[in-house]
């Protein structure tokens, strides 16, 4: 721990910083544009400079940038030297010679570190006399909106998209005072993390253009801490809502999870919640037999009280996408012997797999930032972009990392960016990708193999073996799979911290099991192996660990008396005529959900609930983290969190066994003492640890305008707040505005620091654990059983006549998930219906229109060739709208037109 | 015999350049077979280093100890790479290209050698775009040198082998910048990069690099064939060798030559470039390039080389100097000067790319008549802000070099501009 002197006061630091990162943790003011947390230093803005001294007797001291300059023991500076004050001063003044300074109709003014800055270093007089120069914008896409003339010239965009992200279709241009960040064309930034551009850009060059529809400023978004719903990684989010609308989400920090990134599913998903397709009355549906009739909440479960008077059994539909307590709330309604997940068989069969493996496996499973940490690691089966997809983004940190640890060999320190590239450059990371086809990741990858999903687990099998004998020659180049198989496995033995990937996306649950298994191969080799498990939805595991029965169960039985379905659209999990006809032998049908979908078109009765942002709700992520998530704002209309729709369909049936539970809390408190293995989520609500008089603390800023105005068109009476007893949030301005305790951040700042920049006040150590956000709780960690994990052994391809083809899934990050094409900009960049063939298909071109027979379904479409996928296999699209809606494992035959 | 001037003995003005066979009549290649028949790379380093050879780039680094920071043994980090920066983009610089056009084989020896003392098996020349006559004599004698099996695999029957590319440039100042030609050899912008790591270090491909200017390397075979006593003595002063200065400007017969080093202005402009044209008297003197201080008359005794030169307030950079007359307006040449920089500003850092371009503005405006009284405030202020360790590189400081030393002895042309609204010299 060296002890370094600032302005000749000592401080004992954390070793291996440099000065910019050591001044900010100890809770300095030093101003700074191209250092990232995440991205290092490169000292291209010059910003940071402070004066450094050779020892306490040197008065003159030379000017340093602190970002590259090592804060080693002993080192003397002075922040507030004339000098460098003076030379931050001139910084600032030339970044705004050209800055159109038109803050007030800029989308990033109120959390722009341009102005933060700018305003730190004193800048105040505009002396340059001469004309300003301009740059012609480009369309982005959807999601992101360009005003080049904004631009200050960082390069962060640059090094966050091209550096860190491996996105090849932003970069810089021109030269001088002429530098352009942008495409070489107009055109949608091909990049599946190009949101983060918003947050990366210290100004308003790359701003939310979904934001932009409805835009409003930082301070008046009324924000509390959200779990995104997107996917299965849990990311930690903070969605905005003014006037009764969700308008836009950010990130929020977890140093375990997201780090400082979201994926575009993520941030630009959110859409759902506003769009046409959103449900916020009940409806009296009749499974389509009359027009929708809106009623009334008490005339909804009037109709519902009507329903169950003649008794009969109840069957519930859980949902992957609905929270721990509204599950739970569905299992009380009809009981866990009537509790069915909603899941196809392959994705149940698979969580099963999962959550067997997550508490009885041999390895733990990993972080998402731990996943970025390994030192070499194997994708077994899934495209990761596409179905986790900030796990590929940390899995690109791995050329870094490895390249950093040679650096520290020349004595170059990792947060040397500039330094630790140049060593990078020719070193590809040791990462091995197996699956069906090529996938985006594949360019980051020292090997990839593509082969039919049958042969994915001969190679992990062979991997297996090549673990246990590692001293075997290495194979033949000609049997692909097994020269692949043994250059990985000696690639993960020569590795400290291996790290296995797999997932559900291939419907294989064998594929995580070969995981586990060569994971706990390593690990009974002495490696610190762990495991990452791509899971669909955001609450896939925690719904498996429910333990509801199968959903093919419940239509096996027959026709049913009631069922209730809670936010699940059923088509997307069976066979649509089975489904179709299962629900319409039902006597009756009840859906909860926010969204219309095919299953609430043959409801009798549609409730409508509150989505992620909308409600308090507990998460359980992939890696078998429960994390809660709290209400952003109060759902319009009568739409209410499902736990209370379920809850007031109890009472209304005469039941008065769940009329004692007054919060989520009481919710979580009782599935934990159901299944025992939910206890922690009874310690998801943080203590508010800061003064309040209420108990509260406040989701609206000190700087909400307009509280008096929003409702003065209807009443000039200001009502009273809505109370929510699931926060200790309010939906207010009034409380404590100081450091908000851990786990009840609504938002990232700090005096002088508006901009989500001001996430390093609150960290320990910059990049490290930020106090407020340690947020979650493990259900699941393996008590690390030495038993190696057995897979099935390779099933037999089925044999394929010519002109037939084993269907694989493909994923799409926008197209594949069901919310986020609710949203506009999201359905705006997923693929057109498609068919995939690989190159060598032997039967039809790129853009060719195909006649497919799948069982009984007769379809056209068009053909896309998909590098890599094996000839006689056809790649189908999942969840993408258009497309026939199939259940997997299935055969196609090419039919003739 | 010893020559006097080695580096341009085999050259005329005139002819073409020696072929392979006269250059090896003329004792060529010589220097590369007493190398591989019995020194070792420490050996040459160390006879470099003794004869006191300091980079001719501008910087004056000596040569021998840029080679020994360069990881050495079999452990050493492979391939290295040897880099000879060709890209002589100083304006009213023109002593490489002398060098380049006139005898390309004394290059490929240096070249071989100096690859041989860092053991570096591939070396590229990274020449300047407009250098056509240079690149068509370079690649002819890359190729006879490569079928004679002075270049290529087993040099001469020894383990030696090196790899010779020629990479013309895409034409910008900065790829002069050593790190920032790495980046141009790379396919990359041109911005030169951090330091350290230092390309003796992680250079080309995070490789070991060692990047020599044309003229240094030139003089290696020379130091190899006469010895480190024989180099000291060319010259007048401490650091060894001649040097190839250049005078331009509105002297009778500007020019390049090869002299002892430690010349003085004087000798250079009144006995090698025949005095200033009739009527014209010295007014100032960029002594080593644009990115020098300027001189006045009162440093013609001034001697041209590292330490004289600093001693004077400016820098020998590449010894070729531009000659001011008094008819010559200095602000309009700063200005001029300060257009060039900010036009070849690779755009990284924030000093370098937003402050020349408003200093650029600043003196065209003053040279135009549309000078205020506070700019000469803002240029002052500027030679501080963009300083030696403000800026990512060196071209910003560089490019201050002249203006503080235009402001330095001429401050009252600019305030004449100011006052007159118009330049005085039009």
């Amino acid at each position: 721990m060296p002890t370094i002197y600032i302005d000749n006061q000592p401080y004992t630091i954390a070793a291996g910083q440099n000065l910019l990162q050591a001044c900010l943790a100890l809770g300095f003011d030093l101003p700074y544009f191209c250092w990232h947390p995440a991205l290092g230093s490169v000292g291209a803005c010059r910003q940071c400079a402070v004066k450094r001294f050779k020892d306490d007797k040197d008065t003159r001291g030379e000017l340093v940038m602190a970002c590259l300059t090592p804060a080693d023991e002993g080192t003397r500076i002075a922040i507030n030297d004339p000098e460098a004050v003076q030379f931050r001063a001139g910084v600032i003044e030339w970044l705004m010679l050209n800055h159109p300074h038109d803050c007030p109709v800029c989308d990033e003014g109120g959390e722009c570190h341009l102005q933060d800055m700018t305003v730190m270093s004193g800048h105040t007089y505009r002396r340059n006399r001469f004309p300003k120069r301009t740059h012609r914008n480009q369309d982005l896409g959807p999601f992101i909106n360009h005003e080049m003339n904004r631009c200050i010239q960082c390069y962060r965009c640059v090094r966050f998209y091209h550096d860190y992200a491996g996105g090849t279709d932003l970069n810089v241009f021109a030269s001088r005072d002429h530098l352009y960040f942008g495409r070489f064309e107009d055109g949608a930034l091909a990049s599946e993390f190009s949101g983060n551009l918003v947050e990366i850009c210290p100004t308003g060059v790359f701003t939310d253009r979904t934001f932009k529809q409805h835009s409003s400023r930082k301070w008046d978004l009324q924000t509390a801490p959200s779990i995104c719903p997107h996917c299965g990684l849990g990311c930690n989010t903070l969605p905005g809502e003014r006037y009764g609308e969700l308008r836009r989400v950010r990130n929020r920090y977890h140093h375990q999870i997201n780090g400082y990134f979201l994926c575009d599913r993520g941030r630009f998903g959110y859409e759902h919640a506003n769009g046409d397709r959103r449900i916020r009355q009940p409806l009296h549906v009749q499974r389509g037999k009359v027009p929708a009739t809106p009623l009334t909440a008490e005339a909804a479960l009037g109709e519902w009280a009507a329903m169950t008077r003649a008794g009969g059994r109840l069957i519930g539909i859980g949902s992957p996408r609905a929270s721990l307590e509204a599950n739970f709330a569905l299992r009380r309604l009809v009981g866990a012997e009537n509790f069915y997940a909603g899941l196809s068989a392959a994705e149940q069969a698979g969580l099963s797999a999962v959550c067997a493996l997550l508490t009885d496996g041999p390895v733990p499973s990993a972080t998402l930032q731990g996943a970025g940490l390994s030192d070499a690691a194997l994708v077994l089966g899934e495209d990761v972009t596409q179905t986790a997809p900030l796990l590929a983004l940390n899995l690109r940190r791995l050329r870094y990392r490895k390249a950093a640890v040679m650096a520290a060999g020349f004595q170059l320190p990792a947060w040397n960016d500039a330094g630790v590239r140049e060593l990078a450059q020719l070193n590809l990371p040791n990462l091995f990708i197996a699956a069906t086809h090529a996938t985006r990741l594949d360019d980051e990858a020292f090997g990839t193999l593509h082969v039919p999903p049958a042969e994915l687990l001969r190679f992990a099998a062979a991997v297996v073996a090549a673990l246990d004998v590692p001293e075997a020659p290495e194979p033949d180049k000609g049997d692909a799979v097994a020269a692949m198989a043994w250059q990985t496995a000696q690639a993960l033995l020569k590795a400290q911290r291996p790290l296995v990937v797999a997932g559900l996306a291939e419907g294989e649950p064998a594929l995580v099991r070969a995981a586990a298994a060569i994971a706990g191969r390593l690990k009974a080799k002495g490696r610190a192996a762990e495991l990452f498990v791509c899971v669909p939805e955001a609450n896939s595991l925690g719904l498996a660990l429910m333990q509801p029965k199968e959903l093919a169960a419940a239509m096996a039985q027959g026709p049913a008396e009631t069922v209730v379905v809670l936010e699940n659209d059923l088509f997307r999990r069976a066979a649509p005529s089975a489904v179709t006809a299962w629900l319409a032998q039902a006597r009756q049908v009840v859906v909860l959900d926010h969204l219309a979908t095919q299953t609430t078109a043959l409801a009798d009765l549609v409730l409508p609930t509150a989505v992620a942002a909308e409600t308090a709700g507990t998460w359980v992520n992939n890696e078998g983290r429960s994390q809660r998530a709290f209400a952003v704002m109060v759902p319009s209309g009568a739409a209410r969190p499902a736990w209370r729709w379920l809850q007031a369909m109890a009472l209304a049936m005469g039941r008065v066994d769940l009329k004692a539970w007054q919060s989520i809390d009481e919710v979580a408190a009782e599935l934990a003492k159901a299944l025992p293995c939910f206890q922690p989520i009874t310690e998801l609500t943080p203590a508010v640890t800061v003064p309040t008089s209420s108990g509260h603390l406040p989701r609206q800023s000190h700087r909400y305008s307009g509280r008096t105005a929003m409702r003065a068109h209807l009443d000039v009476h200001e009502p009273k707040p809505p109370a929510d007893a699931d926060a200790p949030l309010a939906f207010s301005m009034e409380g404590f505005d100081g450091p908000q305790p851990p786990g009840l951040t609504t938002r990232d700042w700090a005096p002088g620091w508006n901009s989500e920049q001001a996430q390093h006040k609150f960290q320990g150590e910059i990049a490290g654990l930020i106090e407020t956000h340690d947020t979650g709780r493990r259900l699941v960690s393996p008590a690390g059983k030495a038993l190696p994990v057995e897979f099935s052994p390779p099933a037999q391809a089925k044999h394929l006549s010519p002109g037939e083809f084993q269907l694989v899934p493909l994923h799409h990050i926008f197209g594949s998930e069901e919310l986020s094409m609710a949203a506009p900009a999201v359905a705006q960049r997923a693929p057109q219906p498609y068919v995939g063939l690989g190159p060598d298909n032997g039967f039809a071109v790129d853009g060719q229109a195909i006649w497919l027979r799948i069982g009984e379904l007769l379809t056209e479409q068009i053909v896309r060739i998909v590098s890599g996928l094996s000839p006689g296999l056809l790649g189908w699209p999942m969840g993408l709208p258009g497309m026939p809606p199939i259940v997997l494992p299935a055969v196609a035959k090419v039919e003739p037109s | 015999m010893q020559p006097q001037r080695p580096l341009t003995q085999n050259i005329l003005p005139e002819r073409p350049p020696l072929n392979l066979s006269e250059y090896e009549k003329a004792g060529g290649y010589q220097a590369l077979r007493k190398v591989l028949a019995g020194m070792t790379p420490q050996q040459v380093t160390a006879a470099v280093l003794e004869a006191n050879l300091r980079g001719r780039g501008g910087a004056g680094f000596p040569t021998g100890r840029k080679w020994s920071f360069v990881p050495m043994g079999p452990e050493a980090p492979q391939p290295k790479y040897l880099v000879i920066n060709a890209d002589e983009m100083e304006p009213a610089t023109f002593k490489d290209r002398v060098l380049l056009e006139g005898d390309p084989h004394q290059l490929i020896e240096g070249i071989i050698i100096g690859a041989y003392a860092i053991q570096a098996r591939m070396a590229y020349i990274f020449l300047r775009t407009t250098y056509t006559v240079a690149a068509r004599n370079i690649a002819a004698a890359i190729a006879e040198a490569q079928a004679k099996g002075y270049l290529g695999h087993h040099i001469l029957g020894s383990d030696f082998s090196i790899e010779l590319h020629l990479h013309v440039s895409a034409g910008r100042y900065i790829c002069g910048e050593e790190t920032g030609l790495l980046n141009a050899l790379e396919g990359k912008r041109a911005n030169p990069r951090a330091k350290p790591p230092f390309p003796p270090v992680i250079g080309l491909w995070g490789k070991p690099t060692v990047a020599n200017n044309v003229e240094t390397i030139c003089n290696v075979p020379h130091i190899i064939n006469h010895g480190a006593a024989w180099f000291r003595g060319l010259s007048r002063v401490a650091d060894g060798g001649t040097k190839i200065y250049g005078v331009s400007g509105k002297v009778k017969r500007p020019g390049a030559w090869e002299l002892p080093l430690g010349v003085t202005i004087r000798e250079l402009i009144e006995e090698s470039a025949g005095g200033m044209r009739d009527g014209l008297a010295v007014r100032a003197i960029l002594p080593g390039g644009a990115s020098t201080d300027l001189l006045t008359a009162d440093h013609l005794d001034v001697v041209m080389d590292f330490n004289g030169v600093a001693a004077a307030g400016s820098r020998l950079g590449t010894g070729t100097m531009v000659v001011v007359d008094d008819q010559t307006c200095i602000v309009g040449l700063v200005a001029n000067l300060m257009r060039f920089f900010a036009q070849e500003s690779c755009g990284w850092c924030t000093p370098c790319r937003e402050g020349l371009p408003w200093l650029a503005k600043i003196l065209t405006a003053i040279e135009q008549g549309r000078g205020e009284p506070d700019d000469i405030a803002i240029l002052k202020e500027h030679i501080h802000l963009l300083g030696p360790g403000r800026t990512f590189c060196a071209l910003a400081p560089g490019a201050m070099e002249p203006l503080q030393s235009a402001l330095k002895y001429f401050e009252e042309d600019f305030l004449r501009h100011i006052r007159e609204r118009r330049c005085p010299w039009r």
